[in-house]
């Protein structure tokens, strides 16, 4: 169904992760805002098809992370992550 | 032979230099689904759409009472801001200014939400004046849920991030809140004529 297509997991995003945090970020850990629930950035869902790129909590659907890239920048909105665990540089 | 013939394949519409279309868009003829998030489903036996807010007596119908408000047919040219115009769409549906009729508010802005939790915001003033539609047909079809079915926001002026999909109702208040995108770095009015893109344009 087309419904399902549009949704990627995280390894989509790699690549973008990667710029912005200039780190592999796809095993790092994001605890959801909403529900509490910890999913491996790898395995969120993924959502690239729109103005921005929308990373939702795999368990409740909610948001945890939007993404734009415009005009020379980014603007990364956090709100509904409430923790980003990753393994800090050598 | 190695030798594969290109053919024609018509000629191409896409930097076209026309007063139809915006600066930085090129002209799509098929119709791109965008999607935020998962495709909400709602049965329309509990479907409504609301009028809150700054309002004295909030508005509210249920699918049978929304389709028997007056309609209008429209054709119009949408422009999204990742780049693509479609031009002469076909679309059914019941006008804003028929949904805020006889309201008493004092309200300058909007925000409409929707099934899913997206939100857009956009003043008052292009909402009204025959400028903004809530629809349900598109092309003569019942609108496909991945195109924002059972009825989504027209207002085919400003970047189709504002027609926002699966529409539910909308909110008017004094002050201008930034919606979904518009609080990350997308233009709080979005003007493609002006390419009003992010925050900054």
């Amino acid at each position: 169904m087309e419904m399902s297509e549009a949704k990627l997991d995280g390894n989509a995003i790699a690549g973008l992760l990667r710029e912005i945090f200039t780190m592999e970020m796809t095993t790092s850990e994001t605890t959801c805002a909403g529900c509490g629930s910890v999913s491996v950035v790898g395995r969120v869902d993924v959502y690239l098809n729109a103005p921005g790129v929308v990373v939702r909590c795999p368990s409740c659907e909610q948001v945890l992370m939007r993404i734009v890239h415009g005009r020379g920048r980014y603007w990364l909105d956090l709100r509904g992550t409430r923790c980003l665990e990753f393994v800090a540089p050598d | 032979m190695g030798f594969i013939s290109r053919g024609f394949r018509g000629k191409r519409r896409d930097n076209v230099s026309s007063s139809r279309v915006p600066p930085g868009q090129h002209v799509v003829t098929d119709f791109p689904v965008l999607a935020a998030g998962p495709t909400p489903r709602v049965s329309l036996d509990v479907w409504t759409f609301s009028v809150t807010g700054e309002i004295d007596e909030p508005k509210q119908w249920t699918w049978k009472e929304f389709r028997a408000l007056p309609t209008e047919t429209l054709t119009a040219d949408i422009h999204c801001v990742t780049k693509w115009s479609k031009l002469d769409t076909s679309w059914t549906g019941v006008s804003v200014d028929t949904l805020l009729d006889g309201v008493e508010s004092a309200a300058d802005f909007a925000t409409v939400f929707s099934d899913g939790g997206y939100t857009t915001n956009l003043p008052l003033d292009d909402l009204t004046g025959k400028k903004a539609w809530v629809v349900y047909e598109y092309d003569g079809q019942p609108l496909h849920p991945e195109h924002g079915g059972p009825v989504r926001l027209l207002v085919p002026h400003l970047y189709f991030w504002k027609s926002a999909k699966w529409v539910r109702g909308i909110t008017l208040q004094n002050e201008e809140q930034p919606g979904f995108w518009e609080s990350n770095g997308y233009h709080m009015r979005g003007d493609p004529w002006r390419e009003q893109r992010y925050w900054g344009d």
